[in-house]
């Protein structure tokens, strides 16, 4: 343990002493470690480095085994970070658990601060700057139906994998989206450049984006699901009335 | 210009005012009589004339084709018919007697009836020496006209040959291309990733064709014996089509930190049968009763991914001779 | 003028009898014999609607690329079939309104069709002599599933493709033949060639609706033979005296109001809801899929007994005898139109023994043991049939989807069982008070008629 607080202390010495015209670390910096300490050590460990034996809490898995509980953050970038703070993912409310869509506990300097934090412990990639209005929507449809539609819906309204929940993509913002693409948190896929480059990511943000509010020219859009919530108001509006209608009509009978 | 006048307010009183009850001619009725009732005679009216009104902006909307066309159609014609449906019930409960008749219901049989039938049709044939010959030639006549004319039927398919079931376009050296046919390359698939490859130059949409190509880590395969060449380089291709109502392998759960997360697999999102990639594609959930076929493949000397063979078993969902028989190369 | 017209048809038809008669025919009054009519005009309205749609529906599986007002599909590949369903819901004025009315009946059409089997069979109207009537019913809701089926799936998008693999699932998985059977059908293995778009779409527009009227034609013909059932709602209600009203003036103004109702329903929704919405699903290839596709509500049911099934083929040696979808997609609706079918001669040779003509209809109180039973099959129907939506109920309420699964499997055997026993138990309460209440008001009536003798006599 010692030896890695100093090769910790070593690695902020040499960030310190990278940070330009400046002799002391920055305010920000020094905000995003005690955060960091705050809320992300327990399981991702001093310094984003996972340990063999990190403290657990709730019905955690780390009382049985004594194997790390979250991945190392080194070398995920300010990408990560910023997705995973940034939607609410993270902090976990406990182990073990998928992470989901949840109230984002940071305000916006803390934000940047666990962000810079995180992308200071070591070399990885920069939050994305999508530009979907050079993306085209058909092209997006395309792509999304290959590789994202099978979990998420071809509407985007977000689906079932068995084990798993692949979430709906309506709060998601192009930046969110083109970081996920790029990580693959939980158990979704990572796609690299290559796979789905940037033009293309581009216009899978646009057909998304577009999904956030597609053409309903037919009315009512009913989530679009489908038939799930078609047969609903088939039987709780369509029926109903029918039936209510029916026995405007008709007589009922009379106890007796 | 007054006579115009004239005909206009003869012609409104003529709709608008009221008459006198008409006078039915002697005798007894056979509608019962009941009392008027003006206050639900004007409901049905008015109902009446809004239906119209609504019904007469259906084609006018449609003319001027307004946005949003579709609700504003809709709730013309729906409207209309709903305030037309409501005048008539109210004219139902209100402007019409409601009688209560009573009647007998028709007999449960006529015996007489069902004896006469059966004696003229037992006395037709009285001049019959051999009944029961006669009834079977009759009989048998019948049926070979209607086998001759159902006969037709099996030009519909090919029902006597199951090979076409068996097929795949996959032989030994095919290369894997993408939908746009370009080649994949060995090194283009990448470990938590999923592909969709086609043989080259056949058709995409035989339920033969398409493949679900992951990479795996080396340590991470579990291949059974026979299965052991066919992947390369850690790359494994599986049939794409669920071996349990054939749709559409599209979701590949890739855990981001293994210890903590549900394992990998492929997973077919009609009925979620869940298969294990590293395995050979065995059932680890759901409904699917056969194990996904895997394709072997092989890296050629430019780096492309081939075919190495056939699938080890045939695609698509299971029928009668699914275990009996080996994909067709 | 109205003479005149009676005398003109009349003198040519000899009609007037006959339409003196069915102007004083004899309806029954209650509302719950009017759903079968529900289910009558949504047949009417889809007959009108899906006409005026196969003037401008094609059924090639042609390739052709989209180039219409629909951005996010310009320039992808489809069939000319799904192009032209994205033509009437986008260029078409008012094309779309048409196709969701029309989407919208088919589903309140099955809907209508499965309330009123419900009211006729807790109420035995099924009975002696109306078995015949029963089976027509029961037909023609066999045929509007595979009809409602074949219409969605000829739309060619990512839903009804999916749809159509899944049919190809479960006919090659019928036991013995059910390969066979499928290259026939799709003339070759799935996807079969274009001939399949064809067969679909004069089964769907001339072969099935046919087959409906007709079987539609006898159901109302053997009604009208025998007379429409009725509740003993009082002393005149007797199993040979029929009380109601005459089709006209009386039946004539509701049933009318009632198919305008009906019909004004559909297009309202047809205008304000939106269903299937084929442009947002994009065109169908067999190697692509979405999550959370469903079929229309009437085969959910089928979704749900698929879904439960436990993963396995049931082989002898190397001979698969039963393929897996068969149990869900096959056996599981046979089994369940199968008790519909068999049911009024089961419950006359087992429970009630009951042979007998009848016209009056049973509450279901009055038969507790057909209600019981009836409860627990359409519950265990029910049950599956929810299960089919347990991935939406996973992503909304985060029920895993798995444990939903393993719960079900046990459920849907003891939760129906359960819920009749108690629907049994219900029906014998309910009838021992009413019987408690006659004999008390019986013992008060002789009570009072005793005094009454008591004062009469005192003075002799």
């Amino acid at each position: 343990m010692t030896t890695r607080r100093a090769a910790w202390l070593v690695a902020l010495l040499a960030l310190v002493a990278a940070v330009p015209a400046a002799a002391a670390p920055t305010p920000l910096v020094e905000l995003g470690r005690h955060l960091y300490g705050q809320h992300c050590v327990a399981c991702h460990g001093m310094n984003g480095v996972r340990t063999p034996r990190a403290i657990g809490f709730g019905r955690s898995r780390t009382q049985t085994e004594q194997e790390a509980v979250a991945p190392s953050l080194v070398g995920v970038g300010a990408l990560a970070a910023d997705f995973y703070l940034r939607t609410g993912y993270m902090p976990l409310p406990h182990l073990g658990l998928q992470p989901r869509r949840a109230r984002v506990l940071f305000t916006e300097r803390q934000l940047r601060a666990l962000v810079g934090y995180v992308a200071s412990l070591g070399p990885g990639p920069k939050v994305p700057t999508p530009h979907p209005q050079r993306g085209n929507i058909s092209a997006g449809l395309h792509l999304f139906t290959d590789h994202c539609a099978g979990c998420h819906q071809i509407a985007a309204e977000g689906g079932y994998v068995t084990g798993a929940v692949a979430p709906p993509l309506e709060e998601a913002t192009s930046t969110q989206i083109a970081e996920a693409v790029r990580i693959g948190p939980y158990v979704m896929p990572r796609f690299s450049t290559k796979a789905i480059t940037d033009r293309q990511l581009d216009s899978i943000i646009a057909y998304v984006l577009y999904a956030k509010h597609p053409d309903d020219r037919g009315g009512w859009a009913l989530g679009h699901l489908g038939p799930v919530p078609e047969g609903l108001v088939t039987w709780f509006v369509a029926a109903a009335a029918l039936v209510l209608t029916c026995m405007a009509i008709g007589k009922r009978l009379k106890h007796g | 210009m007054g006579r115009a006048k004239d005909v206009l307010i003869s012609a409104a009183l003529l709709v608008v005012g009221r008459h006198r009850r008409p006078r039915l001619g002697d005798g007894e009725r056979i509608v019962p009589d009941g009392p008027a009732e003006r206050g639900w005679e004007s409901v049905a009216i008015v109902l009446f004339g809004l239906a119209a009104l609504s019904a007469l902006a259906f084609p006018i909307l449609y003319g001027l084709d307004v946005s949003p066309s579709t609700q504003l159609l809709g709730i013309s014609l729906g409207l209309s018919l709903v305030l037309a449906g409501a005048g008539l019930v109210v004219t139902a409960h209100k402007l019409v007697v409601t009688e209560e008749i009573e009647e007998d219901y028709p007999p449960e049989e006529h015996p007489e009836e069902q004896e006469l039938v059966d004696r003229i049709v037992q006395e037709s044939g009285g001049r019959l020496t051999r009944r029961r010959l006669f009834g079977l030639a009759l009989g048998g006549a019948g049926g070979a006209i209607a086998l001759a004319l159902v006969t037709p039927v099996v030009s519909l398919g090919p029902v006597f040959r199951i090979s076409p079931l068996l097929g795949t376009p996959w032989r030994r050296g095919r290369r894997l291309v993408d939908e746009d046919g370009r080649p994949w390359l060995a090194s283009d698939i990448e470990e938590n990733d999923f592909y969709t490859a086609f043989p080259e130059g056949a058709d995409d949409e035989e339920l033969g064709s398409p493949l679900i190509l992951v990479r795996l880590p080396k340590h991470a395969l579990r291949l059974p014996e026979h299965l052991r060449d066919f992947p390369a380089n850690g790359i494994v291709a599986y049939s794409k089509i669920c071996t349990h109502a054939a749709c559409a392998i599209s979701l590949y759960r890739t855990p981001l930190f293994a210890q903590d997360e549900p394992r990998r697999a492929l997973v077919c999102p009609c009925h979620y049968s869940t298969f294990d990639p590293a395995d050979g594609g065995s059932v680890i959930f759901g409904p699917a009763g056969r194990k996904l076929p895997m394709l072997p493949i092989h890296v050629d000397r430019k780096g492309h991914l081939r075919a190495a063979g056939n699938f080890d078993e045939p695609v698509g969902p299971s029928w009668w001779g699914v275990r009996l028989r080996k994909p067709n190369p | 003028m109205i003479r005149k017209v009676v005398r003109f048809v009349d003198q040519r038809s000899g009609g007037a009898p006959l339409l003196r008669k069915t102007l004083r025919y004899l309806f029954p009054d209650h509302w719950s014999f009017l759903l079968g009519e529900v289910a009558l005009y949504a047949f009417v309205v889809l007959v009108a609607t899906g006409t005026y749609l196969a003037l401008f529906y094609s059924d090639s599986t042609a390739e052709v690329r989209y180039h219409g007002p629909y951005r996010p599909l310009q320039g992808q590949e489809m069939t000319e079939a799904y192009h032209s369903v994205l033509n009437i819901s986008f260029s078409v004025r008012a094309g779309l309104l048409i196709r969701q009315t029309h989407h919208w009946a088919a589903d309140v059409f099955v809907a209508a069709i499965l309330l009123h089997l419900l009211r006729i069979f807790f109420t035995g109207a099924y009975r002696k002599p109306r078995e015949l009537t029963y089976l027509l019913g029961l037909s023609i809701l066999g045929v509007s599933l595979l009809e409602g089926y074949l219409g969605y799936s000829l739309v060619d998008d990512l839903l009804s493709g999916m749809g159509l693999a899944i049919g190809y699932a479960v006919a090659v998985s019928i036991p013995f033949v059910g390969a066979n059977l499928a290259e026939l059908i799709w003339d070759g293995p799935f996807p079969g060639t274009h001939a399949f778009f064809s067969r679909m779409y004069i089964a769907h527009v001339f072969i099935f609706p046919i087959l409906i009227a007709v079987l539609l034609t006898a159901h109302l013909a053997l009604v009208a033979l025998r007379h429409h059932t009725q509740f003993r709602a009082g002393p005149r209600q007797t199993e040979r005296k029929i009380v109601g009203m005459p089709t006209f003036p009386g039946q004539t103004p509701r049933s009318l109001g009632l198919f305008l109702i009906t019909a004004g329903v559909l297009f309202l929704l047809g205008g304000l809801a939106q269903i299937n919405p084929v442009w947002l699903w994009g065109p169908y290839h067999t190697y692509s899929s979405t999550n959370g596709a469903q079929p229309d509500w009437y085969l959910g049911w089928l979704i749900g007994a698929l879904r439960l099934m436990p993963g396995w083929d049931f082989a002898i040696g190397r001979y698969t005898v039963i393929p897996n979808p068969f149990w869900g997609g096959v056996l599981f609706p046979l089994a369940v139109f199968g008790f519909l079918l068999g049911w009024p001669w089961v419950e006359r040779r087992f429970v009630s023994h009951d042979y007998g003509y009848h016209n009056l209809l049973d509450r279901p109180r009055d038969a507790p043991i057909r209600t019981g039973i009836g409860v627990g099959v359409f519950t265990f129907v029910a049950m599956i049939f929810v299960a089919g939506a347990a991935d939406r109920i996973d992503v909304l309420f985060g029920w895993s989807y798995t444990s939903q699964i393993w719960t079900y499997r046990i459920a849907i055997w003891l939760v129906p069982i359960a819920i009749g026993v108690v629907a049994h138990r219900v029906c014998v309460e309910l009838l021992e008070g009413e019987q408690a209440e006659r004999s008390r008001r019986l013992a008060e009536e002789l009570a009072r008629r005793d005094g009454e003798r008591h004062t009469l006599e005192e003075p002799a």
